[in-house]
């Protein structure tokens, strides 16, 4: 018999979701009592994961899942953020008339099919996982239908996408063929040496993954589905499925595929490095503020991928740490945007920043804080972020990376530099709204603290994590 | 557990500046001033306190504090020794003339600029108190960011283009530090800056690490060639701002240099001797000649203080007891006469709204007192005897003559430029017949301005004639510096011959 406890926050989360949605269809006017719900949803299956939080290596169906520290760590910052997330964009929805009770479903199974991702420990779970995380958010994405960008990037991001699942299906396949299993364990018994075939098959499955993280080269859609989609499907975007990636990212390459770490290894560094590089170069033209975070996105993505790309232990924690803080300092952010209101219309241009401090100065520190913070300067998060990625690298001696990446954070902090130049230095424009919703305040003072407190006691971050072990 | 006496001076202007943001922003608010002036001179007092229980008879760091922060990885580790203490009370010593100048002259955004300057002061004394490589450069970086808001929204018309100048140049140099602070970790084991002077830094490492800690601290000095921010920097600044950077933020440079470069790789520091010596000696005589040409009398102190900060690293790498002490005297002179300059150029800039020379004149009818105080600082900027300047070039010069004659000797015609740009500065603008008919009915010197400018002129004129007390302090420190030096040198040649 299998212990079906440990999946207990996927059934929950599959059963509320299809009585929400009959709750849904049944009760006329019910999206709010759905969103609200949703909510709820979210908060008890925190609660169910925390219960879970001690077990440790425990196989599920023939070994095909796996629930462990790393899954239920990952599991637990998908739903702070889906949480977070939920919270600060309510009256966002609502002003822009996209308040359905589809929303809320939709972003509860795209999280659902990231807990699946993040726990499997077969590539066909794994891509069952992904492609119901990714049929959520393509509808999203679109969820502005009479907006031609919005729908345009729904598009976008569904072609795309679908062209990477492709070449992603046809990595498994090869991989299927050359080892004769699609179990992660399996696998990794019966690799003998390399064999083109493998390594091939690994290069498919890498850019499909390189894709749902956006990294460079396979960036593309980023900048255009971040500005097209609604700002409360961006932060969404900017966030959880990179969360998800990140640690099938981790147990694809760290559980099969270890022993050919020389053959994947390279390609990490190098897709790091352009990551770095290009996010860091590309964004400093941007007007549009979406875009702009795009772009730092995909370079933060860089900075990730350069932990995981040592082959370590330590590796794995710095990018596990990395995205912590990357989750709040993107949290921190998109609540500013969310509050750039004015008679019901949002602003997002960077020219509309312009002197945001002298009229709303506990706004401008906050967006102050999280921008300091994602350049990485010192004693902001951000900047511990980067100290642990640099650390676990430079402990294996890769100093070529290190400097590339140091040096490529010098380039980022001036596009990061200039937003603050709009806020604090430029002439000021016409008041914003100030009447925002609890929710949204909440998010932003949470996130904005944990982001400038986070200094003064980093221990216990770090000890969560160390105990996350994949070698 | 002692009373954690440092912990305490980084922390109050923080809280300080907690408390000044919880409170109202009206242009009337007096809480605000009263609070910043008060905060800011009671750490001076803690500072005082502290240089005066400080055992001057031990070379090794007192007061120490050490906390684990990181778990298993980096402590908070703070301590002083003859060395920081003098910088510690330097910085407690500006910070409070700066707030009593910007609450005189800044007009807008008060509580936003003394909320930086407080921010600014308890970084800066972490900088000098941190005994760990983290911590350090915790501090040292997170000065940036009050610092390019300082410049940036009170600032010039180009302030735009200072603030990104200054912020990238010093960040691009420091995220090299970060890299070989890392690196150290791995390669020693620990960033705890005592432990590492004991068991030293492996030798086959120790270049690669010099230079880019050199890079950073380089850039921040500033060294010719990375000296082009600092005259933008300072040209658009604020009064406070340019006081702040000129007195403390580019003696951190020089701190690092002798706690760290020095400190922590003799036998790379030895190695780079003439590249130091060389660029050195070009700072100070293209500066200095750089500065005879401006017509911007704050481009003229800022190039001024390029060629002064080359003094500094000059001595500092002559590794003779005369030329670090010579080199800590001249940081702390500078920073007291250089703040004064800049205090003095604010002073006119008020009334006048200009900075071009060639717009002044004659200062000296329609203000003596001002002309009087001018006086002083260019003296003590020149070196003078009777004045700090004097008794930190001489020294310098003196450590100079001992390790390299060529290099003293190019270095003594900075002496002569220096006297040259000042004297000729001071005879253009407070000499001479009144030009400008605006000139004439312009005020002198109000109470503020010559409270604080009396205040910086006693200590440089005090220390001038009796710098005993600064030797008194350094002495030990310096002293153990230089032996720990030469026998690490002593055993790395004998290992290899």
């Amino acid at each position: 018999m299998e212990n079906i406890n440990l999946v207990a926050p996927e059934i929950f989360i599959s059963l509320s979701l299809m009585s929400l949605l009959i709750l849904g269809v049944f009760k006329e006017n019910s999206s709010s009592v759905v969103y609200n719900l949703s909510i709820f949803t979210l908060f008890l299956s925190l609660l169910i994961n925390l219960n879970l939080f001690s077990f440790n290596n425990l196989y599920l169906f023939n070994g095909a899942y796996k629930v462990d520290y790393l899954s239920n760590f990952m599991k637990f910052l998908i739903i702070v953020s889906g949480i977070f997330v939920m919270l600060s964009s309510s009256k966002y929805l609502k002003i822009n008339k996209i308040f359905k009770i589809e929303y809320p479903i939709l972003l509860l199974s795209s999280i659902l099919g990231m807990f699946i991702m993040i726990s499997s420990n077969d590539l066909m779970v794994f891509y069952l996982g992904l492609e119901l995380q990714s049929l959520a958010l393509y509808v999203l994405a679109s969820f502005k239908r009479d907006d031609q960008l919005s729908s345009e990037s729904g598009l976008k991001y569904f072609v795309l996408s679908a062209l990477s699942s492709g070449l992603l299906l046809y990595g498994c396949s090869l991989i299927y063929g050359f080892s004769g299993s699609t179990n992660f364990d399996q696998i990794s018994n019966n690799i003998s040496g390399v064999q083109y075939g493998l390594t091939l098959g690994i290069v498919f499955i890498l850019v499909g993954l390189a894709f749902k993280i956006s990294a460079v080269p396979f960036h593309m859609w980023a900048p255009d589905v971040y500005q097209g989609s609604p700002t409360s499907v961006t932060i969404f975007f900017a966030i959880l499925p990179k969360i998800a990636a990140l640690s099938v990212f981790i147990r694809f390459l760290y559980v099969p595929f270890i022993n050919l770490v020389d053959q994947w290894q390279t390609i990490i560094i190098f897709v790091s490095i352009a990551s770095m590089v290009f996010g860091a170069v590309a964004a400093i033209g941007q007007k549009n503020l979406k875009r702009l975070m795009a772009y730092s996105s995909i370079s933060h993505m860089g900075f990730a991928l350069a932990g995981l790309s040592v082959g370590t232990n330590e590796g794995i924690q710095s990018s596990i740490i990395y995205i912590s803080i990357y989750l709040m300092m993107n949290l921190a952010f998109f609540s500013c945007l969310f509050m750039l209101k004015r008679n019901d219309i949002y602003y997002e241009d960077l020219s509309d920043l312009s002197g945001l401090s002298k009229n709303h100065p506990i706004l401008s520190l906050c967006l102050l804080i999280s921008l300091f913070s994602l350049a990485g300067i010192p004693p902001l998060a951000g900047f511990f972020a980067k100290f642990y990625i640099f650390l676990a690298v430079i402990k294996e001696e890769m100093y070529f990376l290190a400097i590339v990446g140091l040096l490529s954070t010098v380039i980022a902090a001036f596009y990061y530099l200039r937003v603050i130049k709009t806020i604090y230095f430029d002439n000021q424009t016409e008041k914003f709204d100030i009447n925002h919703d609890i929710g949204l305040k909440i998010s932003l003072l949470v996130s904005t603290l944990i982001i400038l407190i986070y200094f003064i006691y980093p221990s216990p971050l770090q000890t969560l994590i160390s105990k996350i072990v994949i070698l | 557990m002692n009373f954690p006496i440092l912990s305490s001076l980084i922390l109050l202007p923080l809280i300080g500046s907690f408390f000044i943001f919880f409170n109202k922003s009206s242009e009337k608010n007096r809480t605000i001033k009263y609070v910043s002036i008060f905060i800011t001179t009671s750490n001076f007092s803690l500072a005082l306190y502290l240089w005066y229980i400080f055992d001057r008879n031990i070379s090794d760091f007192q007061f120490i504090e050490d906390r684990e922060w990181i778990s298993g990885l980096i402590n908070y580790k703070v301590g002083i020794d003859g060395i920081s203490i003098l910088f510690v009370v330097l910085t407690t010593f500006i910070v409070p003339l700066c707030v009593i100048s910007v609450i005189s002259t800044i007009k807008y955004r008060l509580k936003d600029f003394l909320i930086s300057i407080l921010i600014m002061e308890s970084l800066m004394i972490g900088v000098f108190c941190s005994l760990d490589l983290v911590v350090f450069y915790l501090f040292f970086e997170g000065g940036l960011i009050p610092m390019f808001l300082i410049i940036g929204i009170w600032g010039g018309e180009r302030r735009v283009y200072s603030a990104f100048k200054f912020f990238l140049y010093t960040l691009l140099g420091s995220v090299l530090m970060l890299v070989a602070i890392i690196s150290i970790y791995w390669i020693a084991g620990t960033t705890d800056v005592q432990a590492l002077y004991k068991i030293g830094i492996d030798q086959k490492y120790q270049n690669l690490l010099w230079l880019a800690f050199f890079s950073s601290f380089a850039v921040k000095t500033p060294m010719w060639p990375v000296h082009t921010w600092l005259p933008d920097a300072h040209v658009e600044a604020p009064t406070a701002g340019s006081v702040l950077l000129a007195a403390i933020l580019l003696k951190m440079a020089g701190y690092g240099f002798i706690r760290f470069s020095i400190g922590l790789f003799p036998v790379a520091s030895e190695y780079f001797v003439p590249l130091v010596y060389v660029l050195s000696i070009i700072a100070i005589i293209y500066a200095s000649l750089v500065a005879l040409m401006q017509d911007d009398m704050k481009k003229l102190i800022a190039y001024s203080s390029v060629a002064h900060m080359g003094f500094v690293t000059l001595g500092i790498f002559t590794m003779t007891q005369q030329g670090i002490e010579g080199s800590i005297i001249q940081m702390i002179s500078h920073g007291l006469i250089s703040a004064a300059l800049f205090l003095c150029v604010g002073v006119i800039y008020e009334r006048r709204h200009t900075r071009q020379i060639k717009d002044y004149g004659g200062l000296v009818s329609v203000m003596p007192k001002y002309a009087i105080l001018f006086m002083i600082f260019t003296l003590g900027a020149v070196g003078l005897p009777g004045t700090t300047g004097f008794v930190g070039e001489f020294l310098i010069l003196l450590g100079a003559f001992k390790k390299s004659f060529i290099v003293a000797i190019f270095a003594s015609i900075g002496v002569i430029l220096s006297a040259a740009y000042m004297l000729w500065l001071y005879r253009r603008v407070v000499f001479g017949k009144i030009v400008n008919d605006d000139l004439k009915n312009i005020v002198d010197l109000s109470k503020s301005e010559k409270t604080i400018l009396w205040t910086l002129a006693i200590p440089s004129i005090f220390y001038g004639f009796y710098p005993e007390p600064i030797f008194n302090t350094i002495d030990v420190s310096i002293n153990s510096l230089i032996q720990t030096y030469n026998s690490s040198l002593e055993t790395y040649f004998a290992g290899k011959n």
